[in-house]
């Protein structure tokens, strides 16, 4: 049997494909609405802000905060149960969107991670897409 | 209480017993014994049934097959899923209709047999293609139900210094509470819970850690299980066998993700701030608190959304052992059934607690409340740390 791999993405998904796309080019895309400024993530066709606003793209630095994570300890799926513990983070970008990834790059992650801690991307290569995961801040 | 609307009351209910059918039952099947046994708890019959309440979890389009299924042919068909909290919206809605004269007898059943069919609701990992843009961003970081409960439990502590230690409280009154009723016993029986009795707080903070910071011993059990809840118009009463449990008021709210936002905080703001409104009560005038207890996490903020304590103080509230059943002067019992946790929970909670919230009212629990008055039943749907939706029910006895 071939190893279980990660789940990845599907590019079918009309709100969100733009931004897998853009992970060719290893960009961290978001929304921002011309009209009123508010960010809106998780990407969609229209301004959660207003009912007018355009929406333009907009790259995100890979900087960030965690907001809050857990580690862990048991999943029955094939591919993350080879995988604990590892962390999941909701992770605030500097630039506004708090969206949900991995944390990765720490020796030990029931240890080594906090509520506030500076982090930044870090690229998982895939054929179609990369995933973002991010790392401690250098 | 003068002055409350008293439009619907709860006349029947009924808990199906077994939480391990070992394949052998249906959810469909689960749902009408529990529909006929609640029924006759009610002292009416199938014919009398003029409104179905259904969150669709036996079948798709169940606003017709289930009708079928019964035999009935009803005047009102709702059939919201909003998660675990669809039987509280029922019953938001049943009250609704049964107070615009639509409806006089409303059906609300639930039928799961989640553990025989080995379902891994916590652990899963969510595998698959994402259905919506949010699933697509989201499936491939491995995040367990549990994980996702964890991480509003994490940033809990980092904000306010709750503890692991008053996190257990929770976890240690709910099982208090099951070691009394024989069904909650059993259903750790057939589900083999290992060392089942009475635990304390090392207990808990000594279990097992499923996703940090949360133990084994603050997650929910996965069992078969259903049951049924007759809501009736005040017409109907004097042909009822039980004394009415009114619905005295109800709130309804989502939440969900969102840049800057507390995830400390969930919707149950909102929807309790409307319930308590409607009904004219306080919190400090609740007997008995059932909260839906997928995990220690969820009835602490819970507590502190319904208003029983401020925002960021539950660790400290719940101290003590205040939340057992035999210290009625200290608030409200907290799921004196024994909970998701401890008792029953095929995957959609929700009916548990109007159910648990009626017997207490009507004076029929096993851990029962002396003179209780008054009742909230509090579902929490989808995933308190991300997209969730909140049902509030205030319940009182006449």
């Amino acid at each position: 049997m071939a190893d279980a791999t990660r789940p990845l993405p599907s590019l079918n998904e009309l709100d969100t494909r733009p931004f897998w796309e853009a992970t060719k080019n290893r960009e961290l895309r978001y929304q921002k609405c011309n009209d009123c400024g508010t960010v809106v993530w998780h990407p969609r066709a229209h301004c959660t802000g207003c009912t007018g606003g355009e929406l333009s793209w907009h790259t995100a630095s890979g900087k960030g905060t965690i907001y809050t994570f857990s580690v862990v300890r048991q999943s029955y799926h094939p591919f993350f149960r080879t995988q604990v513990p590892y962390a999941v983070a909701w992770i605030d970008l500097d630039e506004g969107p708090r969206l949900l990834s991995n944390i990765v790059g720490v020796e030990d992650p029931t240890r080594d991670l906090a509520c506030g801690q500076r982090v930044e991307v870090q690229w998982e290569e895939h054929e179609e897409v990369n995933i973002p995961l991010f790392k401690p801040a250098s | 209480m003068s002055g409350q609307d008293r439009s619907a009351a709860i006349v029947g209910i009924h808990e199906y017993p077994s939480r391990d059918v070992e394949g052998r039952v249906s959810p469909l099947q689960i749902k009408a014994h529990s529909a006929a046994r609640a029924l006759e708890d009610a002292g009416l019959s199938w014919s009398d049934v003029d409104a179905v309440y259904d969150a669709g979890e036996a079948g798709p389009m169940s606003g017709f097959t289930i009708s079928e299924y019964f035999g009935i042919k009803p005047r009102v068909i709702d059939t919201t899923n909003v998660g675990g909290s669809s039987y509280e919206y029922h019953a938001a809605h049943a009250c609704r209709d049964i107070a615009a004269g639509k409806a006089k007898v409303a059906l609300l059943t639930y039928g799961s047999t989640a553990h025989s069919n080995m379902a891994r609701i916590g652990a899963g990992g969510r595998g698959g293609h994402g259905a919506s843009p949010s699933d697509n961003l989201e499936t491939f970081t491995g995040m367990t139900l549990v994980a996702n409960y964890a991480m509003v439990a994490r940033r809990h502590m980092y904000e306010y210094g709750t503890t692991s230690e008053q996190l257990a409280e929770i976890s240690v009154a709910t099982r208090m509470h099951a070691m009394r009723n024989p069904e909650a016993v059993k259903a750790m029986q057939d589900l083999e819970f290992v060392d089942i009795r009475e635990t304390t707080i090392d207990d808990v903070v000594g279990s097992r850690m499923i996703a940090d910071p949360l133990h084994l011993l603050e997650c929910c059990m996965i069992s078969d299980g259903g049951g049924a809840v007759v809501i009736a118009a005040p017409e109907v009463l004097r042909n009822c066998a039980k004394p009415p449990v009114w619905i005295l008021g109800s709130g309804e709210a989502t939440g969900y993700p969102e840049n800057g936002g507390d995830i400390t905080t969930s919707a149950a703001a909102q929807s309790g701030a409307q319930a308590f409104g409607e009904a004219g009560v306080r919190p400090d005038e609740m007997d008995v608190a059932m909260i839906y207890d997928s995990f220690s996490i969820t009835v602490l903020t819970i507590l502190e959304d319904l208003g029983f304590c401020p925002k960021g103080e539950g660790g400290r509230w719940v101290q003590g052992g205040r939340l057992r059943f035999d210290r009625p002067q200290d608030g409200p019992a907290l799921n004196t059934d024994g909970g998701g946790l401890s008792s029953n929970h095929p995957g959609m909670r929700g009916i548990f607690l109007l159910i648990e919230a009626a017997r207490q009212l009507r004076g029929e629990s096993t851990s029962q409340v002396d003179g209780a008055r008054l009742a909230v039943a509090h579902g929490n749907g989808g995933m308190l740390g991300a997209r969730h939706c909140a049902g509030t029910i205030i319940l009182g006895r006449d």
